[in-house]
């Protein structure tokens, strides 16, 4: 029983205690949202930092240092900017819909935060079909970003939008293919129990060939789907002034900027529940600290989101044609090869396990 | 080219871009090529060349080197400089003389191109060293060189 548990579990008894169950359950779980926002926005601010210093050092720059100790609190200034800036809009625009969509796109990632295993305990909702309401969630968030590009009035903000919608929809299958490809392996989709098969060593390691063959197209899918270079067409600068988001301004274009980040961390997270152990550590040498769960976690994710910046600062953008020939002509079909691949490895038990 | 060489060239080429980035990251903290901007104010001395603002300097009975010639006013292209002129009695030989009253040096119109001081024949005017010249307020851009109760040097017109 370690600490995080017992405090969680200190708190919950005290909320029943003192006031009827129902009314309790509510607190609590409006108690944990709050926590999950306040996750969210802090590592949302923090990867947008991390994101510009590692752009600086790739690009032999310094990158931003002045506010805060190594730049800590410049991303705090610059939503502070953000909050206080004007909410412009263009006039003709379908004022209901342009509004909404911010919120769609930011809900659905952190709905998406909901299910990922920091650490054992650290979960909020251990739902038995983790994987497949990861894979619903995150293509809700196109949803959005259509509806902002559609209800902008914009032509760049259109074609940005529709170019998402491509993008999503055809990237969708790769990495629902890549997962189900590890899903054979575990036999569930409960995120905790994939984490429980990986305590006789990760996934990676278990299914070795398909199974890095499938990380890596979950990387390269995984990266489109965020909408990041090499695969950012929905926001091409040189071709489209900011694509879908150009005629936001203020915190609701941070919520866009925000969201775009949370979900490079979600794709990274799920990369790291489902490949590498999420919370598990390397050979179990701290398998006493279950604490320590969440420093391996965000090691081995942060690895991830590193590797999709490297992606960023590295390849130039695709077009649309090569993006779509990516998808269907090579991806896809590897894909399916591979899920084969897999299923005879487990059917004739040739994984390796420690 | 076949469909798997075309696979495998392509993962080749993209790791051989990223082994390039990757030592670029790697060796970033000792080849950044940006500079910082300089908080050593005290001990920064910037290089001789360096066309901050237009200064006069005066020495210690406060005395500068303008004769009130005009000719920076004329050389000027766009009109930065103006000089306040009138005539006073010279002591020594009690005949009217002209001299400046006020050195007028507008920052916000001048262009750095330096002709006012190629052009000054007695070293009056020089190029200052400050870089930090953003104010709030666009009125103070407008200098006056001179300053107040400052009379020409003794045997700066010989």
């Amino acid at each position: 029983m370690n600490n995080a548990l017992s405090i969680t579990r200190s708190i919950h008894d005290w909320l029943f205690s003192i006031m009827p169950e129902s009314v309790a359950s509510i607190v609590e779980m409006v108690l944990i949202a709050l926590v999950y926002l306040g996750i969210f926005a802090v590592a949302g601010l923090f990867l947008v930092l991390i994101e510009r210093r590692v752009a600086a050092w790739f690009q032999l720059r310094i990158g931003p240092n002045r506010v805060g100790y190594q730049g800590l609190l410049q991303t705090m200034a610059d939503a502070l900017k953000l909050v206080s800036k004007e909410l412009t809009g263009t006039d003709k625009a379908d004022k209901f819909l342009y509004n909404l969509a911010p919120y769609f796109v930011i809900i659905s990632s952190l709905m998406a935060l909901a299910v990922i295993p920091f650490s054992m305990e650290f979960q909020a909702f251990d739902i038995n079909i983790g994987i497949f309401f990861l894979i619903a969630i995150s293509s809700i968030g196109v949803i959005g970003i259509l509806l902002g590009g559609w209800s902008s009035n914009n032509k760049f903000a259109l074609i940005g939008a529709m170019r998402s919608g491509v993008q999503t929809i055809s990237y969708e299958l790769s990495i629902g293919l890549s997962l189900l490809t590890m899903i054979l392996l575990t036999g569930s989709l409960q995120l905790s129990e994939i984490v429980a098969v990986q305590k006789e060593g990760w996934l990676i390691v278990q299914g070795h060939i398909p199974a890095i063959i499938a990380f890596m197209i979950y990387m390269i899918a995984g990266t489109a789907e965020t909408n990041r270079a090499p695969f950012d067409m929905p926001e091409a600068e040189s071709e489209l002034g900011a694509g879908f988001h150009t005629e936001y301004s203020g915190m609701k274009f941070a919520y866009f900027f925000l969201a775009e980040f949370i979900n490079m961390f979600l794709i990274a997270a799920i990369a790291t529940t489902v490949f590498f152990g999420a919370w598990l550590s390397p050979f179990g040498i701290t398998e006493s600290i279950p604490l320590l769960g969440v420093f391996w976690f965000l090691l081995k994710t942060m690895t991830l989101v590193f590797l999709m910046m490297w992606f960023r600062w590295t390849f130039p953008r695709l077009r649309v044609d090569q993006l779509l020939t990516l998808e269907w002509k090579y991806l896809l079909p590897i894909n399916l090869v591979n899920i084969v691949i897999m299923a005879f490895l487990v059917w004739t038990n040739l994984i390796i396990k420690f | 080219m076949g469909y798997f060489s075309n696979i495998f060239n392509g993962v080749k080429t993209l790791l051989t871009g990223m082994s390039v980035t990757g030592k670029y990251f790697l060796t970033s903290r000792k080849g950044a090529i940006t500079q910082q901007y300089p908080d050593n104010r005290d001990t920064l001395k910037m290089f001789d060349r360096f066309r901050g603002e237009v200064i006069m300097p005066h020495n210690e009975n406060n005395e500068h080197r303008c004769t009130g010639c005009q000719k920076c006013e004329i050389a000027c292209p766009n009109g930065t400089i103006e000089i306040i002129w009138d005539r006073g009695i010279d002591e020594e030989t009690g005949k009217k003389k002209k001299k400046i009253d006020q050195f007028v040096y507008h920052l916000s119109m001048c262009t750095m191109c330096g002709l006012c001081i190629d052009v000054c024949p007695t070293d009056a005017i020089k190029w200052g060293q400050n870089f930090e010249n953003s104010v709030y307020d666009r009125t103070k851009l407008t200098r006056v060189l001179n300053t107040p109760g400052s009379k020409l040097q003794p045997g700066v017109e010989d």
